[in-house]
């Protein structure tokens, strides 16, 4: 097992990561494939990784965090995303898009109110920024929001919510327009509690990958909720959403970071014991060239996302450092699983192998949070072009 | 009660380990962690401190300066401080002067209950718990498989080659206890974060009141004359089933005392 990151982490991050490596090598792995091919949420692994404080990572101890920061969380997917790319997602997205818009835009209330359960891993938030119509591109965000007598009324529908129907889902945030001025919609953020009246979740989606990760459409039919579940100022909605799709990304490039370096390892492994011809694959050159550009794709992913967590934690701009991670480690998930069924040969097209899952779940690296193309021109856009 | 809990560094049982041909001792410069059992003597250890308020827990080990990372990952799952051994004097200590040298850190500090694995994944004597007992002039359990305090009584079950026995003493005690002990919590980032602030005292021989010549390689009261690596495996036993194949095979399961 390659554990060298080509960085020097302090002691803690360390033992952060051997925790988190072992965890999921003897817990998660077992049931990967289990949770893969009967769609199932992992209910009992986010459960032991709630109590472990997975969590809670980058949350003050005041609201039941691990008062440890960002970058410790993207460590752990990382991690958990070498064996399992749809634990890691859940926790991301319970994280960096349930915890996250109430810790950074909140009030104090509102942070005790939420962030104490989320921490915990308790409950689970989503995040409904997508719509049928309305990605990355939120200026065309339909679902709206009017204030009538001392509530917000919500109508609409999201798409691809992670976290959103499962037992434990309590709370989805969502994105939605409360006044139109001079023809640009003004877009603010609203904390709907799950079982609010109106609130439809539908029936989970088929997907090609992340199967055990959960994901529905949503629906929002004259959901009234109190004023004060408006979440940072009225009209900063969008603002506030794309930092916290910046800060995603790095989240995101840290999850594609690990199903890159998870393949590295499995071909490595069944390389040296694979044979054919009368030797180990690994000592054709047409196997081990393969590996070592594997190799060298996650490697520079990561330390691309080391230094976007790098910047984001002393405060500094990193939304291009984070698109060129998100990039990047992106498709240095694709590319690698490609090449890691390439070489499982017959066995990498077998969907209980988890090179075969992570070639159905890297596809959506280089697409959510962001597709290639938008991180092409958010870094295109920090180059003035 | 204060209950101290002896944990050792060992190579990673799931790498290669070998021994090295030129010292005859075990090769330590591959990856190494702690030894799986004295996590779970940690994780019994916190289990009784848990339910017997006012109860300490420390860990002890005698190792070399990196073992700190060993006793951090047993402060981290929840262990109050912690005692290092090490001193160049005591590199390559055998059985017998390890049990001397955990004595002398453990007598002055007076714990109650002190908890080991039964045997290590490296050296496999099995013999420091009985020895620190002896030592420390108190009552041994050994291979316990379940252990509890009830006052001043220490019981557990005590696993056998046919099976197990009841066994009791009275605190103060060394107890060592078997891989079916618990199951070793994982450690919170907080814990992880938390075990940088707690106490580790260093001791060396000259703390112990050991002198130069009582521990260490040279001095030490066994020693390996040859090492043989494991012959490679053989083919086994075949069994042909003539109709008693069911017996033979439970015959063999029963000989080998795994039914």
């Amino acid at each position: 097992m390659n554990s060298d990151t080509g960085v020097d982490l302090p002691t803690e991050y360390l033992q952060l990561q051997a925790m988190v490596r072992s965890f999921a090598q003897q817990v998660v792995a077992p049931v990967s494939a289990k949770h893969d091919e009967e769609h199932s949420f992992p209910y009992e692994v986010v459960a032991q990784m709630a109590e472990m404080g997975l969590f809670g990572i980058p949350f003050p101890e005041e609201y039941d965090g691990m008062g440890g920061d960002y970058f410790a969380h993207c460590l752990v997917l990382e991690e958990l995303a070498k064996v399992d790319q749809s634990v890691a997602i859940t926790l991301e997205a319970g994280v960096s898009l349930g915890a996250m818009p109430v810790f950074h835009f909140g009030s104090d209330e509102q942070k005790q109110q939420w962030l104490p359960r989320l921490a915990r891993g308790e409950a689970l938030g989503a995040f409904g920024l997508t719509e049928p119509g309305a990605g990355s591109d939120a200026g065309s965000t339909r679902t709206r929001a009017r204030l009538i007598a001392d509530d917000w009324v919500i109508d609409g529908s999201k798409q691809f919510i992670t976290n959103s129907g499962t037992d434990i889902t309590e709370l989805i945030t969502v994105t939605a327009v409360t006044a139109e001025i001079d023809g640009r919609k003004e877009i603010t953020n609203f904390l709907v509690p799950r079982h609010t009246d109106g609130v439809t979740v539908e029936k989970a989606y088929n997907k090609v990958g992340w199967n055990a990760s959960d994901t529905h459409p949503i629906t929002f039919a004259d959901v009234h909720i109190p004023e004060q579940n408006m979440l940072g100022e009225r009209g900063r909605g969008f603002a506030n959403f794309l930092r916290i799709l910046d800060e995603g990304r790095i989240a995101i490039a840290a999850l594609s970071v690990g199903a890159a370096q998870g393949c590295v390892d499995a071909s490595v492994e069944y390389s040296k014991q694979r044979e054919s011809f009368g030797q180990p694959i690994s000592h054709y050159q047409g196997v081990s060239f393969k590996i070592a550009r594997m190799e060298a794709r996650a490697h520079t992913a990561r330390l691309a996302y080391y230094r976007a967590a790098e910047l984001m934690l002393a405060g500094r701009s990193f939304k291009k450092e984070a698109a060129v991670a998100k990039l990047v480690a992106g498709e240095a998930a694709m590319d690698n699983a490609r090449d890691a069924t390439q070489i499982f040969g017959g066995y990498g097209f077998m969907n209980e192998y988890v090179v075969a899952r992570h070639y159905r779940d890297s596809k959506i690296l280089e697409i959510g949070e962001g597709t290639t193309e938008v991180q092409l021109m958010l870094i295109a856009r920090e180059l003035g072009l | 009660m204060k209950i101290a809990v002896l944990v050792k560094e060992v190579p990673d049982t799931w790498g290669d380990r070998r021994l090295d041909p030129s010292t005859k001792r075990v090769d330590r410069s591959s990856d190494v962690v702690v030894d799986e059992v004295d996590e779970k003597a940690v994780e019994i250890a916190l289990q009784l401190q848990a339910a017997n308020a006012g109860s300490t827990v420390t860990v002890v080990t005698m190792g070399p300066k990196r073992a700190l990372d060993s006793l951090r990952k047993g402060l981290a799952m929840g262990a109050d401080s912690a005692i290092h051994l090490v001193d160049d004097g005591l590199a390559g200590s055998d059985a017998v002067q390890t049990s001397a040298a955990l004595a002398a850190a453990l007598a002055p500090r007076g714990f109650d209950l002190v908890i080991a694995g039964n045997e290590s994944t490296d050296g496999r004597t099995a013999a420091v718990p009985a020895m620190l007992a002896e030592r420390l002039g108190v009552a041994q359990l050994t291979a316990l498989r379940t252990l509890h305090v009830s006052g001043s009584t220490v019981s557990g079950e005590r696993v056998t080659d046919d099976g197990y026995v009841d066994v009791e003493t009275s605190l103060p005690a060394v107890v060592s206890v078997n891989e079916q002990i618990a199951e070793a919590r994982y450690p919170s980032f907080k814990g992880i974060m938390g075990a940088k602030k707690k106490p580790v005292e260093v001791l060396g021989l000259g703390d112990l009141g050991l002198a130069a010549g009582d521990t260490g390689a040279a001095n030490s009261w066994s020693v390996v004359h040859d090492v043989t690596a494991r012959p490679a495996r053989t083919g086994g036993t075949i069994v042909t089933d003539d109709g008693t194949a069911a017996t033979q095979l439970a015959d063999y399961l029963a000989a080998a005392k795994l039914i």
